[in-house]
């Protein structure tokens, strides 16, 4: 074998074991590589609730409430589960029913108190008008995973 | 291929060549897409004129993968076939990868805190995005780090190698676990999801990014190629002036 084919081989190897390697410990380590969790992940009790977690779905159609003094409730929901959730603060711009949410607080029973709420964009960029038309045409459902079926974030 | 242009004299004619077509090409395309991008592309229905910002954020962040592949590939030809231009075009691309990597991680905060409400967030696409600036910046260190610039290289493209790992990572991350950030919008199994009209931009502003690299790839590597000649032409003049 001559030298520059051994040090391919050796390359080669090297990259396929490190590949590995790091597959295992990304497999290890998910539940904390996980940016938020899903109010199933909550209800099925996978995630600890005695620490601060992140919260992330859909805020649910029509249960945005605005309460005294600047404190909004509302539900998020991953198409499955549902949990209802405090804040006290200014939303985001793009916090809307329907749009992605993750929200950042402590399970207290079975309503979650955020912290900070952050608005998630999803991957559809579109012009005003051809959102309009969409919805007038009745091809319009909000949430990405219902626009695009064969990719649904909430089923994560 | 790669045996041919192993030769710096005929890689210099190649890059020569090549320099002029490149700097016209990255300018035609630069001012059609920031036109495009910035005034005759609509508002988008939900970011509104935040938007535009994708028109440099998109393509700094596909450059900062880009020139990361070309970095590791230059990098484990020059160590395994011991090509000499190869490591020229590995050290060469490095800042130039750098900057478009920290071009990406700017836009995106910027971007970050009118949308999402935070400047940053320690999610799996933003934090890979950070390693794969410190693998450029560990590079470049490791590569000048020895008296000796073959061992330099030696080691740095080890490094570099090593990095691809991140590579797929970034790429991928978005659809392994939650993110803050979006799923991919254009690379998907049902085709890209953002309208014709600002697609078209978005494409053209890659196209011009991806000209600037090649040309300034070229002229880093023209140059060093010419310093590494002019050394060892003042080296052999020392040494006939000796003898």
């Amino acid at each position: 074998m001559k030298r520059k084919h051994k040090r391919l081989t050796f390359a080669a190897i090297g990259l396929g074991l490190l590949g590995v390697a790091a597959a295992l410990v990304l497999t290890a380590f998910e539940d904390s590589i996980v940016f938020f969790h899903s109010p199933t992940d909550i209800a099925e009790g996978k995630v600890k609730i005695d620490r601060r977690v992140r919260l992330g779905g859909l805020v649910e159609e029509g249960s945005v409430q605005k309460q005294a003094s600047a404190v909004t409730a509302f539900r998020i929901t991953d198409g499955a589960n549902v949990i209802d959730v405090t804040y006290r603060g200014i939303l985001p711009d793009l916090f809307r029913e329907g749009q992605g949410v993750v929200t950042e607080g402590r399970l207290q029973g079975s309503l979650f108190v955020a912290e900070e709420v952050l608005a998630k964009h999803d991957e559809n960029y579109m012009p005003p008008e051809v959102a309009d038309a969409l919805k007038k045409s009745g091809r319009w459902q909000e949430g990405s995973d219902q626009k695009h079926p064969s990719k649904g974030e909430s089923a994560k | 291929m790669f045996n041919y242009f192993a030769n710096p004299r005929r890689f210099m004619k190649l890059a020569t060549v090549l320099s002029p077509w490149l700097a016209g090409a990255t300018i035609v395309l630069a001012a059609a897409g920031l036109y495009l991008g910035l005034f005759a592309s609509p508002a988008d229905y939900q970011q509104g004129e935040t938007v535009r910002i994708m028109y440099v954020h998109v393509p700094a962040a596909w450059m900062a993968l880009f020139c990361y592949m070309g970095l590791a590939i230059s990098a484990a030809v020059g160590l395994i076939w011991k090509h000499p231009v190869a490591d020229v075009a590995a050290r060469a691309t490095a800042p130039i990868g750098a900057c478009f990597t920290f071009l990406a991680l700017l836009t995106g905060s910027l971007w970050g805190k009118p949308m999402w409400g935070a400047w940053w967030v320690w999610d799996a696409r933003l934090t890979s995005v950070l390693v794969l600036f410190f693998l450029y910046l560990g590079y470049m260190a490791l590569n000048s780090a020895f008296d000796d610039p073959q061992r330099g290289s030696k080691a740095s493209a080890i490094l570099a190698m090593v990095g691809l790992v991140n590579v797929p990572i970034i790429k991928f991350s978005v659809d392994w676990w939650n993110t803050l950030h979006q799923p991919a919008s254009i690379v998907r199994m049902d085709g890209p999801t953002i309208h014709p009209d600002m697609l078209w931009p978005l494409f053209l502003m890659i196209g011009a990014f991806t000209t600037y690299y090649l040309w300034v790839l070229m002229l880093r590597m023209r140059r060093e190629l010419t310093e590494t000649r002019l050394r060892a032409r003042r080296q052999i003049q020392a040494e006939e002036a000796g003898a």
